[in-house]
């Protein structure tokens, strides 16, 4: 008997953390894992939603979240790849070509 | 039981979690979020996703981190420096970061009365299993966003490969 509002505490410390590690890292992979936590952050709020309203709904959405960050975990690190060929670095303090 | 679960591996969470915020190498973080990934999908088993954890585990812990920690690899990622800008990100981030949980959890803890609480073993009253009835709802309502998400991962295989290459 764990109260539903616990595993909703849990996901919001996980999501702060994220949010917290996204601003603090300065090495590029290291912010995409970041992105990584929060959604899964986000999915935990969704089956705990999906347990309490007794439905499968929460889940499949959460199915879907998996298999888009999937997708977005394999041209992110496609796009770190060819960034790394060009400028040789992974620290997002150096990759400032739009900036100046 | 199910409060000694959720204890130990919420706990095994966010110690993972903070340990990707503190690490400075690239390959400890990677391998603190497995740790993450891995004590979520115990916390999605005990809320009744079987299927859930098993792709959690399959998926995130398994496809996804062998990714990151391939290109961690390919790229020979050291130690990140410490800057200029991520001083200004600690002033900035982490009262941030405490701000949205404070008011996160307020909300949810003034509510867990009508919140309620979980039951271990799943919540489906019928003798229907977690999977079957998720495969059901996916392939007779939902089918037209699965076949789409098939699509998706078709042009991101595409993408990835197209922006890999060598002559960009």
């Amino acid at each position: 008997m764990v109260p539903i509002a616990y595993y909703l505490v849990l996901a919001a410390i996980l999501f702060a953390i994220g949010i917290a590690a996204f601003l603090i890292k300065r090495n590029v992979i290291t912010i995409f894992m970041s992105i990584e936590l929060m959604l899964n952050a986000v999915n935990l709020t969704f089956v705990a939603f999906s347990h309490m309203w007794h439905q499968v709904s929460g889940q499949i959405f959460v199915f879907f979240v998996m298999v888009v960050a999937a997708a977005e975990a394999a041209v992110g690190l496609a796009i770190i790849i060819a960034l790394f060929r060009v400028r040789q670095t992974l620290d997002v303090d150096h990759i400032n070509l739009m900036k100046d | 039981m199910q409060i000694a679960l959720f204890i130990i591996f919420g706990l095994l969470a966010v110690a993972g979690a903070l340990n990707l915020l503190f690490q400075r190498h690239p390959i400890n973080s990677a391998l603190s979020l497995v740790v993450v990934m891995m004590s979520l999908a115990v916390l999605y088993w005990s809320l009744g996703a079987e299927f859930l954890a098993a792709a959690q585990v399959i998926v995130y812990a398994g496809a996804i981190m062998v990714l990151f920690i391939f290109v961690v690899m390919l790229l020979n990622a050291g130690e990140e420096d410490r800057t200029h800008g991520s001083k200004i990100a600690y002033i900035a981030g982490i009262p941030g970061a405490a701000a949205i949980v404070c008011l996160l959890s307020y909300v949810f803890l003034s509510n867990r009365q009508q919140l309620g609480t979980t039951q271990l073993g799943g919540y489906l009253s019928s003798s229907v299993s977690n999977i079957s009835e998720i495969s059901h709802t996916l392939f007779t309502s939902l089918l037209l966003p699965f076949e789409v998400t098939s699509i998706l991962i078709l042009v991101a295989i595409l993408g990835a490969v197209v922006l890999a290459r060598k002559e960009l």
